[in-house]
């Protein structure tokens, strides 16, 4: 049973492996509605691994992650419509810049937990909309800004949305490693250490306020990567493009996903993506009353499925699929040296 | 000086509107130590039932309103028994969760039962909608009078329940302590649901008082969860008397501030700026008004 | 037939056994101390026969098999399982926490009675009944865990480390109750200690476990005069 440890790594690089050679391969075997969802969902993945790293490994619940979002989309909206800034560019500060809010929001939540720490975000995601709408002058107020349609793509052959979908899946993917490489070390385990045990880890002088604020900083700013990603695809910001049930959306995502699982994150954004057309979907075939069941009540009961029979979401399915397999090898290999023996 | 009065008035009409939600998301959380998202879409479901029963089944007002409290009763309680205590094993979060996931799911299905356009729900006041009296100038409108008293003889019944019966005392136990009471022989789960029946009741009565004031479309419970929410966090989320009173703080409060402050604030600020609000009073004191800060031996 | 019979009972928590096969009888109208260090499997035992537990093999209370049902059934049975810290509900009053004992019966007015008596015992804390039950001392807690437990009117009384945290003088009040409610009243007592001394002053009977095995068992009087048994089992 020793090649065993091997094997896992090995299994694991492949995994990984396959993701973005479908990527590569997937927006060119499909057409370019498809696409764009799949760009929507590199989206909601850049997002989703920021509310993990918060609500997962720093277990800081957070119901506004879509504030983010839109801090971040306006951000990019701004530089590019009042201040002439090239779309590509606006990617990175709005990071940035979104960091950097939730970085100072993160300290008067460090007073704040559990009930009051969601309520808390939750108020923040109701407002941002509201105050957007408000401030006119900046932000376009109710009508919104449009934005510089993308420019198209510089590899020839490929239409604008195919390259859209690269982009994205681009930015995902470095986004994944920095946050692959941020977790591993002592920072993934002093965020651990602050979820697990508070008090405990103020005594090994971890600082509380350091990590927790942090752990808002890098959330906010991989939010605001999405959200500026988001602003482009659209080429469209207003306030209704963020409501709180966009919180509620990733939230779900990164539940259904696995809290604490990076991989996770992969299938809690296809969740995001697909799951309310699934919904849809199942919602055309059913009629009552002449009129169609609502989809969300579809996408509620999915999410309810999912809580029922994966808690730990697709992480732990993953999981226990392993679990099972190595069971089944354990099984080959003595069977093959019982008979060797035999 | 008479405006002031008048906010008030109309504040304390919406302030019990929020004190009744905000009771149920206390009793709630008191007993299983979570936050229902769905108690406003809880309320809305069993409002639009009192609707169904008036509109389509010729039910009277009253007779309506007292069915719909026992449909919400049992409601509530199956919804313990079949989505809550299930799930209690893998976690607090995914608890909370499947809430969201039954507010989804109830807001949805509202939405295709009874179809999206507008419906009015006739306020509990026997008096006519423009009926008032006149205090000394300050027009107090019968109905938002009626409004007051059904919540707060709502939640007098709730606190007299709890403080003076024995079933009310056995839940209290079991919501403070679930382990000693099973010790005891009461019989915690049953007491959870039946707590979880009460505050599906609770709801129901906050959605038909609000429904008199807005109209009624299933979204209409979601800003009174909100200001329901900011009022038990703002009262201290275990603590029943705090939550009531911060309701009415916040319904006075906002009242108030679109009152004088319309011009600058516009509308669209109301509402964050009352959870701003909310927010520095939390620094200050992070239980909330009346909640308990639990100090924690290492 | 004895009251309560345990046989070869087996317990676990997740992946360590804490029972390996505990044998002991209690006889009605019995006080019985359950002896040993820390580890031993003592409170596992009454947590086996509370249900608080989950366990294996026999446990038969007056001749019903109790071993799998839940806490709350075995309560409404008649054994009243006063846990270790006492399970006082520190927010409710006095008054409150001795009412709740009466859970497992009905009639509102006996049980106000049974209350009122059960207290009598204890005029310390009768005299504090709107007092929040958080503010009393170990002993007075201690004190009102076994009122309460009373108004139950159990069949059998089990104690988990009364003794623990307690001042030497509160430690020897509260088993002067015991005593009275075993000797007196012909209340049937399994008594969980470390301060073996006292327990084995008050009981009838004793069973000494180590590492989740009943090791000894004698009537106590024997048991606390054995030397040898004093020095290797109970320490002093």
């Amino acid at each position: 049973m020793k090649p065993f440890a091997a094997n896992r790594v090995v299994w694991r690089v492949l995994a990984l492996a396959a993701v973005p050679l479908l990527v590569v391969f997937l927006p060119r075997a499909f057409d370019d509605y498809f696409n764009f969802k799949l760009a929507f969902v590199g989206i909601y993945f850049i997002a989703i691994i920021g509310l993990n790293i918060l609500t997962g490994y720093n277990g800081q619940i957070s119901l506004g992650h879509g504030a983010f979002l839109a801090f971040g989309a306006y951000t990019t909206a701004i530089l590019n419509v009042n201040y002439g800034v090239g779309l590509y560019w606006t990617i990175p500060v709005a990071g940035i810049v979104t960091g950097l809010f939730g970085f100072a929001f993160g300290f008067p939540a460090l007073r704040l937990s559990g009930v009051y720490l969601a309520l808390a975000t939750f108020g923040l995601a109701v407002s941002i909309p509201l105050v957007a709408k408000r401030f006119e002058g900046f932000t376009g107020g109710g009508q919104g800004l449009r934005i510089d349609p993308l420019p198209s793509s510089p590899i020839g052959a490929l239409s604008d949305n195919q390259w859209f979908s690269y982009l994205t899946w681009s930015v995902a993917a470095v986004m994944f490693g920095l946050a692959w490489l941020l977790l591993r070390g002592g920072l993934g385990r002093a965020f651990r250490a602050v979820r697990d045990a508070p008090i405990a880890s103020v005594s090994s002088g971890i600082s509380l306020s350091r990590y927790k604020t942090l752990a808002f900083g890098i959330a906010a700013a991989y939010a605001g990567v999405a959200g500026a990603l988001q602003a482009i695809a659209v080429a469209f910001v207003n306030p209704d493009t963020f409501p709180v049930s966009l919180s509620i959306l990733l939230l779900t995502g990164a539940v259904v996903g696995g809290l604490g699982s990076l991989e996770g994150m992969l299938f809690g954004a296809v969740f995001i993506q697909f799951a309310p057309d699934w919904g849809s979907h199942l919602s055309k075939q059913i009629h009552y009353n002449q009129a169609t069941v609502q989809s969300t009540v579809f996408y509620g009961l999915i999410l309810l499925a999912v809580l029922f029979l994966m808690p730990g979401g697709a992480a732990t399915l993953l999981h226990q699929l392993g679990h099972a397999l190595k069971r089944l090898r354990g099984w080959l290999y003595s069977r093959a040296d019982s008979r060797a023996t035999a | 000086m008479t405006e002031f009065f008048q906010y008030v008035v109309v504040g304390l009409a919406n302030g019990g509107v929020y004190a009744t939600l905000a009771l149920a998301l206390v009793l709630i959380h008191r007993a299983t130590g979570i936050v229902n998202f769905a108690q406003g879409e809880m309320g809305m479901f069993c409002t639009f039932i009192a609707w169904t029963l008036i509109t389509h089944h010729g039910v009277p007002y009253w007779g309506a309103f007292f069915l719909t409290l026992l449909i919400a009763f049992f409601g509530g309680a199956a919804t313990y028994k079949v989505v809550i205590q299930p799930l209690s094993r893998t976690g607090e979060l995914t608890v909370v969760m499947a809430t969201i996931a039954l507010l989804i799911i109830l807001n949805g299905l509202a939405g295709w039962i009874w179809a999206p356009d507008v419906k009015f729900l006739r306020s509990p006041s026997p008096f006519p909608p423009g009926d008032h009296f006149d205090v000394g100038g300050v027009i107090v409108n019968k109905q938002d009078l009626t409004v007051i008293v059904i919540s707060l003889i709502c939640v007098a019944l709730v606190f007299l329940f709890f403080r003076f019966t024995r079933l009310g005392l056995q839940m209290r136990a079991s919501a403070v302590g679930p382990a000693t009471s099973r010790l005891l022989g009461i019989r915690v789960a049953m007491m959870l649901g039946i707590g979880w029946g009460m505050a599906a009741m609770l709801s129901a009565v906050s959605g038909m008082l609000a429904a008199s004031q807005l109209e009624l479309d299933p979204n209409f419970m979601l800003i009174v969860l909100t200001y329901a929410f900011a009022a038990a966090v703002l009262g201290g989320i275990d603590s029943p008397v705090g939550s009531v009173v911060g309701a009415f703080i916040i319904g006075i409060g906002i009242s108030l501030l679109s009152g004088y402050a319309s011009s600058f604030l516009g509308t669209e600020l109301q509402l964050p700026l009352s959870l701003a609000v909310l927010m520095l009073v939390l620094v200050v004191r992070p239980a909330g008004l009346f909640g308990q800060v639990v100090v924690r031996r290492v | 037939m004895a009251l309560l019979e345990l046989e070869k009972v087996e317990a676990r928590y997740g992946p360590i056994r804490a029972l390996h096969g505990v044998s002991l009888s209690v006889e009605e109208g019995q006080a019985v101390s359950l002896l040993g260090a820390n580890g031993a499997g003592k409170t596992t035992t009454l947590r086996s026969i509370s249900g608080t537990v989950r366990s294996t093999g026999d446990i038969a209370f007056a001749s019903k098999r109790i071993a799998g049902r839940a806490p709350e059934s075995i309560a409404r049975l008649g054994i009243a399982h006063v846990p270790e810290g006492r399970g006082v509900y520190a927010e409710l009053t006095v008054w409150e926490n001795v009412l709740l004992g009466g859970s497992v019966r009905r009639e509102r007015r006996a049980i106000k009675r049974d209350a009122e008596a059960a207290l009598a015992h204890f005029p310390r804390i009768d005299s504090r009944r709107k007092q929040q039950a958080g503010t009393l001392s170990g002993g007075e807690q201690q004190m009102l865990a076994l009122a309460r437990a009373l108004v139950a009117r159990p069949r059998l009384l089990m104690l988990d480390e009364p003794s623990l945290g307690l001042a030497p003088t509160a430690v020897q009040e509260f088993y002067r109750v015991v005593r009275h409610l075993n000797q007196e009243q012909g209340l049937t007592v399994l008594v969980v200690e470390q301060n073996a001394r006292i327990a084995l002053a008050s009981t009838q009977h004793a069973y000494v476990l180590e590492v989740g095995r009943v090791a000894m068992s004698g009537p106590s009087d024997e048991l606390s005069r054995d030397e040898g048994v004093r020095a290797s089992y109970l320490g002093y």
